[in-house]
């Protein structure tokens, strides 16, 4: 499904096609073939989350991707051209994802492809996008890719990935919520890699991790495996993710009734959902990493508020449209902070054509800090052309009245570890 | 014309295509068809179970990750190349379908489908329990380097293609052989009544661990392949969809076919690609054909052929 969103008026491009018509006339025969070519739309490979178990998270990658795209457009698009989102749905499957990859460079004709949210997709998509030479602009947060594990045509600028995010979390937890630390995750790799990321870092704080509940994908009720936190546990880590959340909460609650230890969790268990849900309750107090603030906070910046009226997001981080429809506030942020990384990229390379993506990739290279911004309303950042991963500060919010206060926003050094990789000495 | 002449420029026929295909496809459509036919192989090593021996498994899935992983883990751990990377895949799935052959075969129709249920969902959580290994759920990417054979990069277009027309080949004259030889009427005659096959003296047991074993090796090579020639292992191929597409494949195409299998997911693939380019409810569309072809065409595409043009289509 393509969606062409060139914001041009009908008078508007009448003038410019009518300008047009008139320079074409007086240049060289070759002058108006080029100007032709370049006056394409820069075509935009959308893999989106439509369906499959990310699809809440793709409407909203969507619907940001809509506004940044909407706003680019009316600001004159990338080198002149305006962009075309061409958005396929990869449901959600490495198999699929690998597929729409393949349709974007060779059937669509897509100058990039962009978007990939989930990492199993993305695993199984940026071979092939390394392979077909096409520029991958992942929005995913895995640590796959900083960790040099997939090629260099795979790009992550809009999104600090997991290892970052957990570390910046450690002196936060242990300064304030306690030292020993209980973690409860899904027994799968997201999960996997908050035990490995964070126990390291709460280690380099002084602290420990005292006991690690890992929880089958396919458990429904968790009452039993709360017996096993430890009495001498002073924070509770969880990330429990997916529909089981809510019992989750609930049967955590019923456990510890109103003595429980601080609580300290990533907002991706509850990103779509209200916090101010029945059952959620038990959740007053605690603590959440969020990539961006989803509640309107009192020192609020111009930035977000710009973002967040473009994109459509009432000040609790639901669509103006639906109260109801809650958005997945921490994570799309980076979908405009890409697309305008993009918009950076193509227009430092000269981007043409498809010869040229190769210049792109080390235009984006090239890129360091990015200051906060209309264009980066999460927040400054740095970005490693060695790794292809930004970083970013990263915000911990206190659930107060059912609604996330921030509390604390760690610094970009909060986040930074040692290079795992050199993509730049790969070659294309 | 008899039928071994009509049986020769059928599949002789349809494996040409396949060949000449690879120089006339555009990009696009060319990967697909490898994507196709490396996905075939698995819908054929699942009709020789269900197909011709009517079996019907809900647990395929554990075969071909047994195959993918049996590859992925010797290429990433061990270094292997492909030949080595594909031996260990191969080495795999045949210890995987023998062991779940001589335990499942121990029960039969309902309990046969419920036991392979349950030891494809066993092998889908132990990839995630050790995820160490594995990276569970995420998967694994397999070095471009190592997937090469000389100078053969199997991450190229025609190498890839020709590797999985190749794999396609083996198992599509494998079974065609299979069905037309001795051994393969007796899997016939356990599928259409086993008491008589077992009356005439066969000994049935044997003959359908047979059957598993083939099925699995067949659908763990398909695995293997996927993940060398796509760069990708992951816990989702061992998922219960991946033990659902295979029935559907071998249904839509024509069960006890052997052409079936690659008319089922040819179709199958174009049905979802084409689908999804006009509505996000393409799984809906996907759905209704197949209650269609359900309701009129009961036995696949291939089945409707044997049924209405030729009665020895094998």
């Amino acid at each position: 499904m393509t969606i062409k969103t060139t914001g041009t008026t009908r008078r508007g491009a009448l003038k410019t096609l009518a300008g047009g018509a008139a320079a074409a006339t007086s240049l060289p025969f070759w002058a108006r073939y080029a100007q032709a070519q370049t006056s394409e739309p820069i075509r935009i490979g959308f893999q989106m989350h439509r369906t499959g178990i990310g699809a809440a998270y793709g409407r909203w990658y969507g619907r940001t991707t809509e506004a940044a795209t909407r706003l680019i457009n009316e600001a004159g698009g990338i080198n002149g051209r305006p962009v075309e989102i061409v958005i396929e749905d990869d449901g959600t499957d490495p198999k699929r994802g690998a597929e729409v990859v393949e349709k974007f460079a060779t059937q669509l004709k897509c100058d990039i492809g962009y978007g990939t949210l989930f990492s199993h997709v993305v695993a199984g998509s940026a071979p092939r996008a390394g392979e077909l030479k096409l520029p991958y602009f992942i929005v995913s947060e895995g640590h796959q890719l900083a960790s040099g594990g997939l090629n260099r045509y795979t790009i992550q600028p809009g999104i600090t990935d997991v290892k970052s995010q957990v570390q910046a979390m450690a002196p936060f937890v242990a300064a304030n919520l306690g030292k020993k630390v209980t973690m409860i995750y899904p027994d799968y790799a997201f999960g996997h890699d908050h035990r490995d990321f964070f126990s390291e870092a709460i280690a380099a704080q002084g602290g420990e991790v005292v006991a690690k509940l890992a929880i089958p994908p396919t458990e429904t009720s968790f009452t039993k495996y709360f017996p096993k936190i430890p009495r001498e546990t002073e924070v509770i880590y969880h990330v429990m993710v997916g529909p089981a959340v809510l019992t989750f909460v609930k049967e955590l609650g019923e456990f510890f009734g109103p003595s429980r230890p601080e609580m300290f969790g990533f907002i991706d268990s509850l990103e779509a959902v209200d916090i101010a849900s029945p059952g959620l309750e038990f959740l007053e107090g605690s603590y959440f990493w969020e990539g961006m603030p989803r509640y309107a906070q009192p020192d609020q910046t111009s930035f977000d508020k710009f973002y967040r009226e473009q994109v459509g997001v009432d000040a609790n981080g639901a669509s103006v449209a639906d109260p109801k429809d809650v958005s997945t506030y921490a994570h799309m942020f980076a979908c405009w902070e890409t697309l305008y990384v993009i918009k950076a990229g193509m227009e430092a390379a000269g981007y043409q054509s498809f010869k040229d993506r190769p210049a792109l990739i080390e235009a984006v290279e090239a890129m360091t800090d990015m200051a906060q911004s209309n264009e980066h309303p999460q927040g400054p950042k740095r970005f490693n052309g060695k790794t292809h991963q930004v970083f970013g500060q990263q915000y911990i919010s206190q659930v107060t009245d059912g609604k996330l206060l921030v509390k604390h926003t760690t610094s970009l050094e909060d986040g930074f570890y040692p290079d795992e990789t050199d993509y730049t000495k790969m070659p294309f | 014309m008899s039928d071994s002449t009509k049986t020769v420029i059928l599949h002789g026929g349809l494996l040409a295509l396949l060949f000449l295909l690879q120089f006339l496809l555009p990009a696009y459509h060319h990967g697909n068809l490898a994507r196709i036919m490396v996905l075939a192989t698995f819908a054929m090593g699942y009709n020789v179970m269900f197909g011709y021996t009517g079996l019907l498994s809900l647990g395929h899935a554990l075969f071909f990750a047994a195959g993918m992983y049996g590859m992925g883990l010797a290429m990433q751990y061990a270094g292997a190349g492909p030949v080595l990377a594909m031996s260990a895949g191969l080495v795999a799935s045949i210890v995987v379908a023998l062991v779940v052959g001589l335990l499942a075969l121990r029960t039969a129709g309902v309990g046969f489908m419920i036991v392979t249920l349950m030891f494809a969902q066993a092998g889908y959580l132990i990839i995630l329990y050790y995820g160490a290994w594995t990276r569970g759920d995420e998967g694994l990417v397999m070095p471009q380097a190592l997937r090469m054979l000389g100078a053969i990069d199997f991450s190229q277009p025609g190498p890839r293609y020709f590797a999985a027309l190749g794999l396609f080949a083996t198992g599509f004259l494998l079974t065609l052989w299979m069905m037309r030889s001795p051994f393969g009427k007796v899997l016939i005659a356990i599928r259409e009544n086993e008491e008589r096959a077992r009356m005439l003296g066969y000994d049935v047991f044997r003959y359908k661990l047979a059957a598993v074993v083939i099925s699995g090796t067949l659908c763990g090579l398909a695995g293997a392949a996927y993940g060398l020639l796509f760069g990708y292992v992951g816990a989702t191929f061992a998922s219960v969809q991946y033990s659902i597409f295979p029935l559907l494949w071998v249904l839509l195409g024509g069960a006890g076919t052997v052409i079936g299998p690659l008319i089922g997911t040819l179709f199958m693939f174009y049905l979802i690609d084409l689908s999804s380019a006009v509505t996000s409810a393409y799984m809906l569309v996907a759905g209704v054909v197949l209650v269609l072809l359900t309701l009129f065409a009961p036995q696949g595409l291939a089945g409707e052929l044997r049924a209405r043009v030729w009665r020895g289509l094998p």
